[in-house]
């Protein structure tokens, strides 16, 4: 099965023989050609990784050619609405805009589960994960990652009481990176702390074999505290038992990457506080990689304020270092991340390390200044800290103490950590001791092992285990009679390869759609009369996902979502042909034998010239590159004006540029040319075409223009057009 | 515990080390705090490091889960799952999967007693 770019991922063949599917490969994968300049389009990059053989560049691309440089770093989205077979299709377009690290997050409670969990029932806000889900995601990766020309790492999280099952099930699956961190199940999910420091021995060792990545999990420290800039220090320290405990086990340092998070946003003065964090880790981490989150912990719900606070982390990437960029979805604050809000936050890190490519060769960080200090300070408020946790008596007595997620800015304590017991927590108890002749007959194993003399190795015991023959693996298919990917797709059959449509933010046809609506109330009855909006449109649970104050009686913003009743069928729509252009080679020789004329001009009170230049200009590729002359009025320049060049120069057609206006004041200047070239007897003799961004070929013809064009147009549209026009007339 | 921001008073001992010293000294207390936990995982082991085991010798999920049970309730757990199961298909001489799949399935128990 491959990817045909004009066609949907059909998700019932993935699903067939997945019980005989082998992932292609296995390991992390960094982008090619970092470290190297490169050239793309009109410029030299110098922090940017080989590019994609498929893409959607950023909108602002059209001025440059539709480049899209892919950033040297691996970029991260986090795909998991709670149903597999919908984040395939949000996978696909996630890899055309740059994301080349996939990461499923698990539903909610799975990490209590003291075994893997099988069947392929649905999340919410979040994953099953169990072989048959990370076995249809890999595969249906594995023939993205060859649609876009980059492998894609496929990424999910091994923590709670079945680290070592859902280590090697990932191994075995082709998963690329995990987050293992046994301090995130100590601090959060209150897993016993010795059961969490075995399990995650054997868990790192798989991942080591399998050569996945690792990702801490120490920035939920940050999302955890009180006050999230006091925790640098304590952060500084859990990352580095992670990261040194890991690499003991036998995880390579280059595979152990930091979770670092700036710990706070503005209006706090966040680059003050953020920066000095940023340089100390990577001074003290040097051997160990970087991979930048981005800030949720004072994120609300509004996206416009999600993503400056994003692109001023992303600076913090651009000025220091950062080997993954994690990217978080500007409508974390709201819901469960949408489909198009993946995409925007990927567009968000891609633009801003674009646009800082190199910013470290013309700015240097002074270090001798107030930011060396405080580098110095957290390193040594971070030494303190370890000192102190040794001299209580190590790890477990800390913990028990209090020391981790206390709000005060170490040696500052406050009182309010999470201390955890010893004894306590899930899967206390669970903890054996291995005997002397305690033997484990696999390849690949942490600890003690009295392999029987007979045996070279282990798993020669057993002829070999799974990660030696992977014909061994056992494949569950789905347990749940009614919670399962066959029955989800046959609720939305209708939708299916049909020509009926329904919008989606998550899921297939679940019919949500949102709209912004401003008010002129206050904030709470603003916040009802947009419910009454939204059933007013017709749309059934209605909800406010974000309001803004604009001024307590003057007005309020309001976002509403809600799901619409209706299906579409694509069937019945009336669309327009899009005009067939004519090849360069036949429009240039129609022009060598009977030339055209052309006079342009922004028409009415504007001054905007780019769109109209690059319709005419030889070296944006204007009408000019095919032959044609033109007589260029500027801008701001009357109708009569234009209509009278056009007779002076006996001219084959008037292009004017125009753009909306207050009382469709474009639509009367349309007429208006119209009208006086009827006047003066010209009409039949002269083709009117009008532009602009708001223009289309329906408004303009309906102004009496022979045709409109609007965003995107190019010159071999417009000379197309007329080539064709003049054949007629 | 509350305690008021004393850092300047501790730090005297480490605010005369190089950028370079710290460093190490930095490194050198994070190895001294998890040496214990190393040693710990080295010694014992967890019903999910034994499924993990099992996973890996060719049972599935479903079947991973009561072998390990019923070796935890034989107190063998010290000796391993995947020794119980391999031992277990020697004496029987069938495979080790039919071995597996037989204690999974609640069988063979009796015959689990003699081998250690």
């Amino acid at each position: 099965m491959s990817l045909d770019i004009n066609k949907k991922i059909d998700i019932n063949e993935l699903l067939q023989d997945l019980d005989k599917y082998e992932p292609k490969r296995r390991g992390w994968h960094w982008r090619e050609g970092r470290n190297e300049n490169r050239i793309v389009g009109d410029f030299e990059y110098h922090e940017a990784s080989e590019g994609l053989k498929n893409y959607i560049p950023l909108p602002g691309s059209r001025g440059f050619h539709y480049i899209d440089p892919q950033p040297d770093c691996v970029v991260t989205t986090e795909i998991a609405s709670g149903r597999f077979e919908d984040d395939i299709r949000r996978m696909r377009m996630a890899a055309w805009h740059g994301a080349d690290h996939i990461m499923v997050i698990r539903t909610a409670g799975q990490s209590h589960i003291d075994s893997l969990l099988e069947g392929t029932t649905q999340g919410i806000g979040g994953i099953a994960v169990t072989r048959k889900q990370v076995r249809a995601s890999r595969k249906a990766l594995d023939m993205i990652e060859e649609e876009v020309g980059r492998p894609i790492n496929f990424h999910s999280y091994i923590s709670g009481v079945a680290g070592p099952d859902i280590a090697v099930m990932f191994a075995e699956e082709g998963v690329n990176g995990a987050h293992q961190d046994p301090q995130y199940n100590v601090l959060y999910r209150n897993v016993n702390m010795i059961r969490s420091f075995v399990d995650a021995c054997e868990a790192k060792k798989v991942m080591a074999w399998a050569d996945m990545l690792q990702i801490d999990g120490a920035h939920n420290a940050n999302a955890t505290a009180m006050k999230a800039w006091k925790v640098r220090p304590e952060l500084m320290v859990q990352h580095a038992i992670n990261s040194i405990f890991s690499k003991k086990v036998g995880i390579k340092p280059e595979n152990i990457a930091l979770s670092t998070v700036p710990p706070t946003a503005p209006p706090a003065p966040c680059m003050r506080l953020d920066l000095p964090y940023a340089v100390a880790l990577r001074d003290f981490f040097s051997e160990y990689k970087m991979r930048a989150q981005q800030n949720t912990k004072y994120m609300e719900s509004d996206m416009r304020e999600a993503t400056v606070t994003h692109t001023l982390n992303l600076m913090i990437s651009r000025l220091t270092s950062a080997d993954i960029q994690s990217t978080i979805t500007p409508d974390e604050g709201r819901n469960v991340p949408w489909h198009y809000n993946n995409i925007a936050a990927i567009s968000t890190a891609k633009q801003a390390m674009n646009g800082m490519d190199g910013l470290r060769e013309m700015v240097k960080l002074d270090r001798d200044g107030v930011l060396g200090e405080e580098v110095r300070e957290l390193k040594e408020r971070a030494v303190l800290f370890m000192e102190e946790m040794l001299e209580v008596g190590g790890y477990f007595k800390a913990v028990e103490q209090g020391f981790f997620i206390d709000s005060g800015y170490y040696p500052e304590r406050n009182g309010d950590g999470i201390p955890r017991q010893i004894e306590g927590g899930i899967g206390a108890g669970m903890v054996f001791e291995r005997d002397a002749d305690y033997f484990a007959p696999v390849s690949v194993h942490y600890g003690d092992n009295n392999v029987p003399k007979e045996f070279k190795k282990a798993s020669d015991a057993i002829g070999g285990d799974t990660f030696e023959d992977r014909t061994k693996i056992i494949y569950i298919d789905e347990l749940d009679e009614h919670d399962n990917v066959e029955t989800r797709l046959k609720e939305v059959e209708k939708y299916t390869n049909t020509s009926l449509v329904k919008p989606e933010v998550e899921w297939k046809a679940d019919g949500v759609v949102a709209t912004t609506i401003f008010l002129p109330l206050d904030e709470r009855t603003a916040e009802f009369a947009a419910i009454k909006c939204g059933e007013k449109l017709g749309l059934e649970d209605v909800t406010v996902v974000h309001k803004q104050c604009l001024h307590p009686s003057e007005g309020t913003l309001v976002e509403i979502k809600g799901r619409v009743k209706f299906d579409i069928n694509v069937n019945d729509l009336i669309i327009p042909e899009k005009p067939e252009v004519l090849s360069e080679e036949e429009v240039r020789e129609d022009i060598k034998e009977k030339p055209i004329f052309v006079v342009a001009a922004t028409i009415g009170q504007d001054e905007h010239s780019v769109g109209l230049k690059e319709t005419l200009d030889i070296k944006h590729g204007g009408i000019e590159k095919y032959g044609v002359k033109y007589l260029y009025l500027g801008t701001s320049c009357p109708v009569e004006k234009l209509v009278d060049a056009a007779i002076e120069t006996n001219a084959n057609a008037i292009l004017a540029s125009t753009i909306i206006t207050h009382d469709d004041v474009h639509i009367k200047n349309m007429r208006k040319i119209h009208e006086l070239c009827v006047e003066k007897g010209i009409r039949d003799k002269v083709m009117i075409i009008c532009g602009g961004t708001q223009v289309s070929n329906e408004i303009a013809k309906e102004a009496g223009m022979d045709a409109g064009f609007g965003r995107g147009t190019k010159g071999i549209d417009v000379v197309s057009f007329m080539v064709k026009k003049r054949r007629e007339m | 515990m509350k305690r008021a921001d004393d850092y300047e008073v501790r730090r005297q001992h480490i605010k005369n080390l190089s950028d370079e010293e710290l460093k190490a000294k930095f490194w050198e207390l994070a190895e001294t705090i998890v040496n214990p936990m190393l040693e710990l995982g080295k010694k014992n082991t967890t019903p999910a490091i034994e499924r993990s085991i099992l996973l890996r010798m060719g049972f599935s999920s479903m079947e991973v889960k009561p072998i390990v049970e019923g070796v935890m309730s034989k107190g063998l757990m010290g000796k391993g799952a995947g020794n119980v199961v391999w031992r277990l298909s020697n004496k029987l001489g069938v495979s080790v999967r039919e071995a597996g799949v037989g204690l999974a399935e609640g069988k063979y128990w009796d015959e689990v007693d003699g081998l250690f």
